[in-house]
């Protein structure tokens, strides 16, 4: 089966063939043929973009099936689907597509039939499937309960269903990076040709110098999107002015950040435009090898990938000569291996060489001396996946993306305790509180917003009164968080902020590399320090004190590890300490001093209260009790002296009478 | 070129490192994984930050490059104050015990500790808690005591080649040890102790003798004797300010029979045992055709490494014993013969810059016991002797008392291969080596000396490795069957003995320089130039061994080697 | 054992640069990492034994014992820990008495735990068997975990 039909020849005149690429390759597909002139060929290349760019002929199913399409059900789904087909004798194709990015309302089914608009239809899964395809195909009811909005414009008879961007959900949103997801069937180098890709790499590979590559791209002001925001074009130029005749590219697809998908999404529905930006970036730089450093947990990317690249080099947009020129590049998938410190630049480089993922010291920076000692730049994917974008728009274009001075758009990975979950893409510079509320829908219904937080284990917390902060590197930095790669977590009143930094400082210091003193040792003591907080001082007055020395030493360890570390795991492994302290310092009071968590969830500090209205004195709560914390005799009333529990819960379950609760100040406001 | 530091204004020379040139200009800067003639910086520890003027980050000042105009502030209280943290850090997960830790006077986490005014512990948690490893006779691990500066890490990949041991796991759990974190025993390691001598603190010592030492002393029923290696007075002298090499020896040999020594004999008579009996095995196999090309075997590191790396190696090593096993050999038999011992049990010691020697003692038996250069003090310090305060100069004792100018060389790299060319020079030709000699081809530092020589009409192709890390250009060639070498010196250790494992701790490049000097200086002062005038060896060819490679010398001066390869697959 | 041959000489280049990628293969092949494969693969690349252990240790991904008859991935990102993922983590361990390499004593199960699954809509998350399932607390979880031994007697109902 050939790779490509938009790319398959016209007639015999066509010059394009592997081994022997034209330079006019992409430009051929829409505005094509060029080396000749023909009616029908035209005629026959319009006809296969238009079928291209539907998805297909005939009626059409899309379906998300991104890894968070498989975990709401599409594999069955599918399977159910094809069963009815065959059933009710129905032709029609089912096409697999990536992620729109609406989470909350998985799994997402467009239909698309001959004549009429891409359908969306919302909230299926496999229980109410069968009850879409009765409507749909048997009744012909298009309008039904499921019915989210229609893709694009067909005419004044549709102009009652809203537009999906137009919703509430997307009307805020601005796609560029994320614009083919859940569209675009990422499985085919033809539903990318058809959605434009390659027709940036081609204008840069064939027109362009790599030094007006590198400025264009500095001057649209795209940042890195990984989180450290460093100027990309800035970096591309080092790379390039760095006489070597090796140099290599490096994707950064190892996204660690816990409640970050953004990448994946973008890996699993767009596959062929990120390896186009790789492309645009090996030319600017001069690399003739890349490397995809995928994480092993994205299955699913790494086999979107795999088959994107055989597809690319089989018509010859990988490989030597591209496009006809004199500039080669292929790349190779390295996995991860389950290391979250191998989404640093220098640790990506010590785990592609094959050794332990641990940083080195910079300089020597990557773009002199990275991979195997060659001049190597590493990127994250959004970052790239913007690159097509400013090469086929321009700088300007890409800088008026951005609200004020920010430059371009970011997505964010939405998640927690919001209404809707999912993945938006919003200008840089748009305030928070648009994307919670607006886009987000604010906190779930009868709950109250606490916090967001943002970037991740080396983020920070934001609450409710800095919600008018505008999403920029410079500003959340102020705020004693970051950009960080796009996690953003929602956090109502039921989260308590010391053990939203203990979660964070755990997970940093499991995924430590171990290499530096600071990062090593210190985030384990931060983290005994945290749980420490969270739990009560059963005992003796040694661990009182011990306790509250701790927390006086918490934060001169916080800015030690955040100086001495080697790298930026280290550097900013006190942030969610500091930032909490920052805004909840209250909270941290209450625990420390009060001994209390004030929305009940540590379970060390867990108040246990006996309604004696109701105790039967049966003794049997006592009994169960393995910190001698109850008191009471037989027939009379226990009391639970809460300076010895330890919060296990043990008498809850004992209690014949369920007389005893769990107090909770927040709760019981709510 | 210069910047300043801490005020004061420092030369430097280009590509220099701030930390390499405030050293050279007296201002240390407290480091703990820096070894700049081993390997690149890795920047582990973070002990070195500094503050550089202009930039808001501290700067590690081992990466740091020197540069015209840098303000440099090494002990800033913003410095000091993140130093210090770091070392807090560090007791945090350290054992407790440094009253009774072998490491105490020389320990570098207390040195530092101490120079940062650290004065209580203040984070009390969790701690590391993994096993002793106590497997092999020459190397005792304490992971416990290791601050993870990855030294020597380093020095077993980079230095010498080998890679026995490395990080385990990540983060906290992290710790150092050989492939499955078991015993070094049933291990790749060769034993070589260079991972000892570069060691801050106590996590990998040599496996002490010390306390077996003073006990056999202290035993009525025990003569206890002493061979002394080669390198080990040519390193003795640094701090004892003794005039040669010898000088050094005798004031050696009466501290040692101060202490109840009953005989201290030169192990450099068994160096020139070594070289008649080696000599003559080269020259049947240049005449009968092999195997060749043939290699020494002092070095015990060496013949482990080929025992676990390259058994195909095995009938190109020379069968002779080392010198240290030659000498324990004969004292086992023929100094009973030479003294009566009234009915007591000999016990040898021999003492040794080398820790692999406690595991070829172990294999092959006649040595009791063996001290490192390291040990030597030690041992002399429960006597209440300062070795470096000791003026008289005692005797070495026949029948193994004298060693030629061509077996003191023994103790740096290449000298083994110039006693052998004297030597062989006089088998082969019937006269003696003109100039004085000196081989220079053999002397120097060099990693690989390939040379070759015209002996009698014979062209003899010679190779010298200095240090286990060089070997790859003189094996790759012989893989492919494609060696034209005759003969090749194999030392474990850079610089050969006097760089071995168990020399003293604060050894560098430099150190090691001047040693080899002290040992040509001794070869310079010998009048007795070559092994075969050694008159005592003679007389023992006379008296019992008749010609080398005989069958006593077979019997008593040659050895055979295991392929011990792993045998899981 | 020639399973971990086959993948050796599958690969035309053996450098230290293929290490993981090769051990990564083996593991996925047979389940975990052996001995005798890791000093096949020492062999086959020319890495010290005890640098392919340090590698293979430094990393979550590999196993160094069999894997269970099911395996259950619990998400510990941040939106899962918001919805009270510890609480299964923890019920896991006490109730299938795990054994410090994740396995249940007698070997039906492992589980390992992920950073995050990226399933964060429907969290919390368990992945078993390449099966993900949401929305989960105690009770559901304890459902599944029957269900999946109920498999297992079936299944050796049907060998017998």
């Amino acid at each position: 089966m050939p790779a490509s039909n938009l790319i398959a020849a016209c007639c015999d005149r066509c010059t394009h063939r592997p081994g022997n690429p034209c330079r006019d390759l992409i430009r051929c597909l829409a505005e094509g043929p060029i080396c000749h002139s023909d009616d029908a060929c035209a005629k026959t290349r319009q006809a296969r973009m238009a079928n291209a760019r539907r998805g297909g002929q005939g009626t059409l199913i899309f379906v998300g099936a991104g890894t968070c399409g498989r975990a709401n059900g599409s594999t069955k789904v599918i399977a159910r689907i094809g069963a009815f087909l065959q059933e009710h004798k129905i032709a029609a194709e089912i096409v697999e597509v990536g992620c729109v990015g609406y989470c909350q309302r998985e799994l997402f089914v467009d239909v698309q039939k001959p004549g009429e608009p891409r359908l969306a239809y919302a909230d299926i899964n496999l229980g109410n499937i069968d009850q879409l395809l009765e409507a749909v195909f048997v009744r012909s009811e298009m309008r039904n309960g499921f019915l989210y909005g229609r893709h694009g414009d067909v005419g004044a008879a549709w102009a009652d269903v809203p537009e999906i961007n137009t919703t509430d959900f997307f009307k805020k949103q601005v796609k560029v990076v994320l614009r083919n997801a859940g569209i675009v069937d990422p499985r085919i180098l033809d539903g990318a040709l058809a959605a434009g890709a390659f027709a940036a790499a081609a204008k840069a590979v064939c027109t362009m110098t790599p030094e007006e590559v590198c400025n264009e791209v500095l001057a649209a002001g795209l940042r890195g999107r990984g989180g450290a925001g460093f100027p990309t074009g800035q970096k591309w130029n080092i790379a390039r002015q760095t006489p070597r005749a090796q140099k290599y590219l490096i994707c950064n697809a190892d996204e660690g950040d816990p409640g970050a998908f953004m990448d994946r999404a973008v890996l699993e529905s767009d596959p062929f435009f990120v390896l186009e930006g790789m492309l645009i970036a090996a030319y600017a730089i001069g690399a003739s090898k890349g490397y995809i450093y995928c994480r092993a947990e994205y299955p699913l990317a790494v086999e979107r990938l795999t088959s994107a690249i055989e597809q690319c080099r089989q018509v010859g947009l990988l490989g030597t000569n591209i496009l006809g020129s004199l500039f080669s590049f292929d790349i190779t998938i390295k996995q991860g291996a389950g290391a979250f410190v191998c989404g640093e630049e220098t640790a990506i480089l010590a785990s592609i060489e094959g050794g332990r993922g641990m940083p080195r010291p910079r300089p020597p920076y990557p773009a002199v001396s990275g991979l195997f000692g060659k001049p190597t730049v590493l990127n994250n994917v959004e970052t790239l996946a913007n690159v097509p974008v400013i090469i086929n728009r321009g700088a300007e274009y890409f800088q008026n993306l951005g609200i004020g001075k920010a430059a371009g758009t970011k997505v964010f990975a939405l998640s927690g305790a919001i209404s809707n979950t999912g993945l938006v893409e919003v200008p840089v510079g748009i305030k928070l509180r648009t994307i919670i509320e607006d886009i987000g829908g604010g906190a779930l219904p009868g709950h109250r917003f606490k916090a967001v937080q943002i970037g991740g284990p080396s983020g920070g917390c934001i609450p409710e009164q800095h919600l008018d902060t505008v999403t920029d590197y410079a500003d959340l930095i102020q705020l004693g968080a970051m950009m960080g790669s796009g996690g953003m977590v929602v956090m109502d009143e039921r989260t308590c902020m010391v053990d939203v930094a203990r979660y964070f400082m755990e997970f940093i210091r499991n995924e430590s590399c171990g290499k530096c003193t600071p990062c090593r040792e210190g985030t384990t003591r931060m983290l005994e320090i945290l749980t420490s907080i969270t739990e009560r001082p059963v005992g003796d007055e040694e661990r009182r004190l011990e306790r509250f020395r701790g927390v006086l030493h918490l934060q001169e360890l916080a800015s030690t590890v955040k100086e001495a570390s080697l790298c930026g795991l280290g550097q900013s492994a006190g942030n969610p300490v500091l930032s909490t302290l920052r805004f909840f310092r209250d909270e941290y009071e209450r625990h420390v001093i009060d001994q209390r968590c004030p929305s009940g969830e540590c379970q060390g500090l867990a108040v246990y209260e006996v309604d004696n209205a109701t105790c039967l004195g049966c003794l049997l709560c006592k009994k169960a009790c393995p910190s001698g914390a109850i008191v009471g005799e037989r027939k009379q009333a226990h009391y639970i002296l809460v300076d010895k529990c330890v919060g296990c819960g043990s008498c809850v379950t004992a209690c014949p009478k369920h007389s005893i609760h769990l107090v909770s100040e927040e709760r019981a406001c709510v | 070129m210069s910047l300043v530091i801490d005020g004061k204004e420092v030369q430097f020379t280009a590509g220099e490192t701030v930390l390499s040139a405030a050293s050279r200009a007296g201002i240390e800067i407290p480091h703990l994984c820096a070894m700049d003639w081993a390997c690149k910086p890795e920047a582990s520890c973070r002990m070195c930050l500094v503050e550089l003027e202009g930039m808001p980050r501290l700067q590690t000042s081992c990466t740091l490059e020197a540069k015209d105009g840098q303000k440099v502030r090494t002990r800033s209280p913003r410095v000091q104050a993140v130093r210090r943290n770091i070392v807090e850090l560090l007791i945090a997960n350290h054992p407790g015990d440094c009253l009774t830790c072998a490491r105490n006077q020389n320990c570098e986490l207390a040195q530092v500790a101490s120079e940062l005014g650290v004065r209580e512990r203040r984070y009390r948690g969790l701690k590391k808690n993994h096993a002793l490893d106590l497997s092999s006779p020459a190397l005792v691990r304490d992971p416990n005591k290791c601050i993870l500066c990855g030294r020597c890490v380093a020095v077993c990949h980079q230095v010498q080649g080998v890679g026995a041991i490395d990080f385990i796991d990540r983060g906290f759990k992290t710790r150092v040890g050989p492939g499955f974190d078991e015993g070094i025993n049933v291990s790749n390691c060769i034993f070589c102790g260079q991972c000892t001598r570069v060691c801050p603190t106590a996590a990998l010592m040599e496996k002490s003798q010390v306390d077996a030492v003073v006990a056999a002393l202290a035993d009525p029923n025990a003569i206890v004797v002493a061979q002394v290696a080669p390198a080990v007075p040519a390193t003795l002298m640094e701090n004892a300010q003794a005039s040669s090499v010898r000088t050094m020896l005798l004031r050696l040999a009466a501290a040692l029979k101060r202490v109840g020594f009953g005989a201290v004999f030169d192990t450099g008579f068994a160096a020139d045992l070594t070289i008649m009996e080696e000599v003559s095995e080269l020259i049947k196999r240049v005449q009968t055709g092999g195997p060749l090309p043939m290699f020494t075997s002092c070095s015990p590191g060496w013949i482990q490494y080929v025992e676990k790396y390259r058994p195909d190696l095995i009938p190109h090593l020379s069968t002779c014993k080392s010198p240290q096993q030659m000498a324990a050999a004969l004292i086992k038999d023929v100094y009973p013969k030479h003294r009566d011992l009234g009915g007591k049990r000999l016990v040898c010691v021999s003492l040794m810059p080398c820790t692999a020697k406690k595991v070829e003692a172990s294999e092959l038996g006649d040595v009791d016991f063996v001290l490192t250069t390291r040990e030597i003090d030690e041992l002399l310090v429960r006597y209440g002797i300062d070795l470096n305060k000791v003026t008289e100069l005692g005797a070495l004792d026949a029948p193994f008392s004298s060693a030629s100018g061509a077996g003191r060389l023994f103790g740096g790299t290449g000298g083994v291969m110039e006693a052998a060319i004297r030597t062989a020079h006089k088998m082969l030709t019937g006269g003696e080596l003109k100039g004085g000699f000196k081989v220079e081809e053999a002397r120097g530092l060099e990693g690989i000396k390939i040379f070759s020589l015209d002996v009698g009409g014979t062209t003899l192709n010679f190779g010298i490795v200095n240090g286990l890390g060089r070997l790859k250009p003189i094996l790759d060639p012989l893989s492919k069957g494609a060696s034209n070498l005759h003969f090749i010196e194999v030392m474990t250790c850079p610089g050969g003995c006097i760089g071995g494992g168990g020399q003293p701790y604060d050894s560098d490049p430099e150190d090691i320089r001047v040693r080899l000097e002290r040992l040509y200086d001794a070869d310079r002062r010998s009048t007795l130039k070559t092994s075969h005038d050694n008159a005592e060896v003679q007389e023992l060819y006379t008296e019992m061994l008749g010609k080398p490679l005989g069958e006593i010398s077979h019997h008593l001066l040659h050895r055979s080697y295991i392929d011990r390869r792993s045998e899981e697959r | 054992m020639c399973q971990v041959d086959q993948i050796i000489a599958g690969h035309e280049e053996l450098g230290k640069e293929h290490l993981i990628p090769i051990l990564q293969e083996i593991q996925a092949k047979e389940g975990y990492l052996s001995r005798a494969a890791m000093n096949k693969v020492a062999e086959a690349t020319g890495v010290p034994q005890s640098r392919v252990f340090g590698v293979a240790t430094f990393y979550n991904q590999f196993r160094f014992a069999p894997k269970g008859a099911h395996v259950i991935e619990v998400c510990r990102g941040t939106a899962c820990h918001v919805k009270q993922s510890l609480k299964l983590a923890q019920h896991l361990t006490r109730k299938l008495n795990l054994k410090p390499n994740g396995n249940s004593p007698d070997n039906k199960f492992t589980i390992i735990t992920v950073a995050c699954l990226g399933a964060c809509s429907i969290a919390p998350v368990i992945k078993m068997d390449g099966e993900f399932y949401g929305h989960l607390d105690v009770e559901k979880l304890d459902r599944l975990l029957d269900e999946a031994m109920q498999e297992n007697k079936e299944e050796v109902h049907a060998s017998k």
